[in-house]
């Protein structure tokens, strides 16, 4: 990867955010920790949507495969945490590829239904083993099994360091995927699928490794959530969990590397803030949406790469 | 004990490194300095935050936990608060949802200045934040019935002081039902946690009184339509138990009284199958005779004691357990006096340990955990109760209502040892 | 209860389901097929339209049940619609239907809907009286040693309300269909449908269309919740299995295919209720949900089309 101006651009915006929630009151310390995580969730998902076009609504069960991959092994079977996480990241990749084998023969809406079908089947599968996964309620990962390579995940500067590091790296490897053969052909597919196949590009397969990357990384998050915030639930498969990261992913921008982590912040500060003066904050976050599509309609980043800056990855 | 205190000064001096290059960093870069959290002087109010289902599944249950919560907070201000100081309720909405749950409990810790969290419901919930309340170190007093306090998944600063669990109500019951219904039981019940926990307690209770299930009818979540369920129930079923949750309980019962067309067997219910629905609502005629669960009595009892009688005037509920402006906003009343008491569990913890403010959080929970009896009161309307320092939780008496023309008239009362168990967990034993 | 008879009840069941699914179904079809958009709010439409048929007859309780039904079945599906044609004017028709945006500005409708039907209907499940529920016990024969004979199994019976909710919804999806091929009406949104250019061309004026069509949508999502109210209840969140379901039969029918969707309807509502007499009843969702995605992926364009793809 060569070392130009948007790469630049995106190492300094990960170290001034890093700057920035240091030096953060304690309270949004916490919620950036939980923020940068799950905005690693929207990374994972601007792969396959942002950059292929693919429109999910399944990314619930990769998330979640990384949750009870890691939350399973670790408190059930008791594996080292190192070891449970690689697992709930196989898992997500395993999931992922399964999922697009059959669900990459179907484009469009029919894509988007499948997707649903399988998560919803996923989210009941987890209810049916309900004696191992107490079905909705979830289990908590007790403290003492919450470290990773000798550093305690529940101390909250850790937390803070380890989850920006997290999604520096799912910020940074995007870059990479984008930026590599295989990310010019899922633009090309984007844009436009029948073309890239005429040209000759095997599309299929260059849509399941987008697939399995968005899988793996979601896995990662959810893995990665499990062991730093100690609980797993059923609620996190359920079908809202896989339509936040498609609105974070707009409200940021999709198809830019950034956007993700922006829109996932402001959709929690929009919550975060609407729920201290009304208990109606989800009529603001529903008139937000409304509002952003008609008149945002590229997602924050989107606005700025087109009006400011167009060499934003 | 002495290995945890060095993590904890280890702990201490990189979060002040952290933090002071952090603020270095940013106060070089744009030149402002951050202004310091003024500590809470002792005259201000003692903030309490109140975990609230306002959205989501709960919102019934939230709505009636908000009144009972509100009624607490003024009774006990009007006593002169608590050592001398006011209570302030912090009040936020978690969507009924774990995730957002743990991020309010980070909120009414680090942002909002309360001493304590209180008031969760729903068990996934109060699972997804007891993790964040135990690392922050805040009493954290839920009001679930849940078993998950009680079964030690939680830990030291979790405590339910104001509700019986689960496993408690379910067991008190199995000598009624042997007794009184029948001995061979089909039970019905929703495919979750909480369904099960009902399935397997319950079936362990009743074939220790020498009775037998069945059959066990799991209802798959978020299922609307029920009759094509009740087929499986045995012809030589002499009791069907049922139990369910969630928006679509009414139908649950109308359609199994449609099924059987009043010629089954004995009926006894979880009234969770009827909190905040009206017994007078279309098509409930038929649970005339049969016999319900109730964590307290919903109709006034013609024996209803002073506390009762003072306990719905504060809330605002009438004699049958409706709100006193809108005879068809039926209560959550076997469940909402649990806020009631909880908070005045709280308010007797915190004059017990002398709580000044933040830094005797870990009092407060010892002397939570010293607490043994709460006899029956104007503070404990529901019943006298026998908690548990050990496990956290509390135990009580269980109350079996029949309906009887459409009102549910008390028939049975549970001793508190009825529901004992033996303990699963010493939570003591956790550093504070 | 022996199969004969629980399977007879599971028919039965399923069908209320099914004619209640066909009617919601049919609504989003016709967004689907003319407008192209994917409309995330269809389920609230059916929402408000249980809730609105609570707060009319609610309104109407000095009148018999029966009245304030009828009320309701009118009123409750203009209302509704009433809201739909405001959705596609302020929101839909300006974001060019375009299927991204139009997929989170529904979003963001849902959330409002939700939440204002929260905020003043409250969080109750709120019933409505049927018009008229008598039980009626269905016979069964039995092969006796005095040959066949008549009996009454257990519980094996059906209310007079769930038949004519079968009943009703067939005449309204006539109705729909004698609209959509008879009318002028029904002339200029199949024209729409199958070339918008050229509709343009001959004068149609394809936003009031699109505006009607999104009305329709609601509104009959609103009937099928009417219809539903007395057996359910109303409730804020009601929405989301209408919508999942009601997006399977759009798909499983075929882009646009009227006859396709409710026969989808009944495969999907009569699969539902059936699977559950031979399975544990979450394994039978389980295997449901599979069984339809794998459909979905045999068949992308719908069992009804000709090509697959």
């Amino acid at each position: 990867m060569s070392m130009d101006r948007s790469v630049l651009f995106n190492i300094g915006l990960l170290l001034a955010l890093l700057l920035v929630v240091l030096a953060l009151p304690e309270y949004h310390q916490g919620n950036f920790a939980r923020i940068m995580v799950l905005a690693c969730f929207a990374c994972a998902y601007n792969i396959s949507f942002g950059y292929t076009g693919l429109l999910s609504l399944g990314h619930a069960m990769f998330f979640s495969a990384g949750l009870y991959g890691v939350g399973l092994t670790v408190q059930l079977l008791e594996f080292p945490s190192e070891i449970g996480f690689l697992f709930g990241i196989v898992c997500g990749l395993v999931l992922a590829v399964a999922v697009g084998l059959l669900a990459l023969r179907t484009t469009g809406v029919s894509f988007m239904i499948v997707t649903l079908m399988f998560s919803q089947a996923f989210f009941l599968t987890v209810l049916l083993f309900g004696e191992f996964t107490r079905g909705d309620e979830g289990f908590v990962i007790s403290q003492d099994k919450r470290t990773f390579l000798g550093i305690d995940l529940s101390s909250d500067d850790t937390r803070l360091i380890v989850s920006w590091v997290l999604i520096s790296l799912c910020v940074l490897g995007c870059q990479v995927v984008v930026r590599s053969r295989l990310g010019k052909v899922l633009v090309a597919i984007r844009e436009n699928e029948e073309r890239t196949q005429m040209l000759g590009f095997n599309v299929f397969r260059a849509k399941l490794s987008a697939l399995a990357i968005s899988g793996a990384m979601a896995a990662l998050a959810g893995g990665a959530y499990s062991l730093l915030f100690g609980y797993v639930g059923a609620t996190f498969a359920s079908v809202q969990y896989s339509i936040f990261p498609l609105l974070w992913v707009l409200l940021g921008g999709t198809g830019t590397l950034i956007g993700p982590l922006i829109g996932t912040a402001l959709m929690f500060y929009l919550i975060d803030i609407s729920s201290e003066f009304t208990t109606a904050y989800m009529l603001v976050a529903g008139i937000v949406l409304v509002l952003l599509t008609l008149y945002v309609p590229e997602g924050i980043v989107g606005t700025i790469r087109r009006r400011l800056a167009p060499w934003i990855q | 004990m002495s290995k945890n205190k060095h993590v904890e000064a280890l702990n201490t001096s990189r979060r002040t490194f952290l933090k002071t290059a952090g603020v270095t960093t940013a106060a070089a870069m744009t030149g402002a300095s951050l202004g310091q959290y003024v500590q809470a002087q002792s005259a201000e109010p003692i903030r309490i935050g109140f975990q609230q289902h306002s959205s989501g599944i709960g919102a019934a249950y939230g709505r009636w936990y908000g009144r009972t919560t509100e009624a607490a907070v003024a009774a006990i201000n009007n006593m002169g608060g608590i050592n001398g100081r006011m209570v302030e309720l912090v009040a936020e909405d978690d969507g009924t949802d774990p995730k957002r749950g743990a991020e309010v409990v980070e909120k009414f810790a680090k942002q909002r200045n309360c001493d304590v969290a209180f008031g969760t419901l729903f068990s996934h919930v109060v699972i997804g934040s007891a993790p964040r309340a135990g690392e922050l170190k805040l009493p954290y007093f839920v009001v679930s019935e849940g078993h998950h306090v009680a079964s030690g998944m939680l830990n030291r600063y979790t405590l339910q002081p104001g509700i019986t669990d689960v496993k408690s109500q379910v067991q008190a019951m199995a000598p009624f039902v042997a007794g009184n219904l029948g001995k061979k039981v089909t039970m019905i019940y929703p495919d979750f946690a909480f369904g099960h926990d009902h399935r397997d307690y319950f079936s362990a209770a009743i074939e220790a009184q020498g009775g037998q299930v069945l059959e066990k009818i799991a209802i798959p979540p978020a299922e609307t339509s029920f009759t094509r369920y009740f087929p499986k129930i045995p012809r030589d079923t002499e009791v069907v138990y049922h139990v369910m949750v969630g928006p679509a309980v009414l139908t649950f019962v109308k359609e199994m009284g449609e099924f059987f067309g009043g010629r089954g067997p004995q009926l006894f219910g979880f009234i969770d199958s009827l909190e905040a629905v009206d017994m007078q609502s279309p098509g409930l005629e038929f649970l005339e005779g049969s016999y319900f669960w109730e964590g307290n009595p919903r109709n006034a009892q013609s024996d209803q004691t002073e506390f009762d009688k003072a306990f719905r005037t504060a809330v605002g509920v009438d004699e049958n357990g409706a709100s006193i402006s809108d005879s068809r906003d039926v209560s959550t009343y076997s469940h909402m006096f649990g806020c009631w008491e909880t908070l005045f569990v709280i308010k007797q913890g915190m004059e017990a340990c002398d709580y000044k403010g933040p830094q005797d959080r870990a009092k407060l929970v010892e002397a939570v955990e010293a607490m043994r009896n709460f006899d029956e009161s104007a503070q404990f309307p529901q019943g006298s109760k026998l908690f548990n320092g050990k496990t956290h939780q509390v135990f009580g008496h269980q109350y079996i209502s029949r309906v009887e023309s459409g009102k549910l008239n008390r028939v049975h009362t549970t001793s508190i040892e009825d529901g004992l168990y033996e303990d699963e967990v010493d939570y003591t034993t956790q550093s504070l | 209860m022996e199969l004969g008879p629980h399977i007879l009840l599971a028919l039965l069941e399923s069908a209320v389901s099914t004619a209640v699914l066909a009617l919601t179904a049919i609504g989003l079809a016709l967004v689907f097929g003319i407008m192209r958009v994917v409309n995330v709010a269809h389920g609230e439409f059916f929402m408000l339209g249980a809730v609105l048929a609570w707060w009319i007859t609610d309104q109407l309780t000095a009148f018999s049940p029966a009245v304030g039904f009828a009320v309701a079945l009118v009123l409750s599906p203009l209302l509704v619609g009433a809201i739909a044609y405001a959705s596609d004017r302020i929101v839909i028709n300006r974001v060019d239907y375009d299927p991204e945006r139009t997929i989170v500005a529904t979003v963001g409708l849902l959330y409002i809907f939700q939440q204002i039907s929260l905020m003043t209907f409250g969080p109750d499940a709120r019933p409505v009286e049927p018009p008229f529920n008598t039980r009626l016990a269905i016979p069964w024969l039995e092969i006796t040693e005095q040959g066949w004979a008549v009996y009454w199994p257990w519980g094996l019976s059906i209310t007079s309300y769930k038949l004519a909710v079968i009943a009703i919804s067939i005449v309204l999806l006539i109705g729909v269909w004698l609209v959509l091929s008879k009318t002028r009406y029904g002339l200029i949104m199949r024209a729409t449908q199958q070339d918008k250019d050229i509709a343009q061309a001959f004068g149609i004026r394809i936003e009031r269309v699109y505006g009607l069509v999104f009305a329709a949508g609601g509104a009959l999502a609103a009937m099928g919740a009417v219809l539903i109210v007395p057996i359910q209840q109303a409730h804020y969140l009601m929405g989301g299995d209408p919508l999942l379901l009601s997006f399977i039969v759009v798909i499983l029918g075929g882009l646009g295919s009227l006859s396709g969707t409710l026969v989808a309807a009944a495969i999907i509502g009569l699969s539902n209720g059936m699977i559950a007499v031979f399975f544990s009843p979450t394994l039978a969702k389980i295997l449901a949900t599979l069984l339809v995605a794998l459909v979905l992926i045999w068949r992308p364009a719908g069992l009804f089309t000709r090509s697959s793809r």
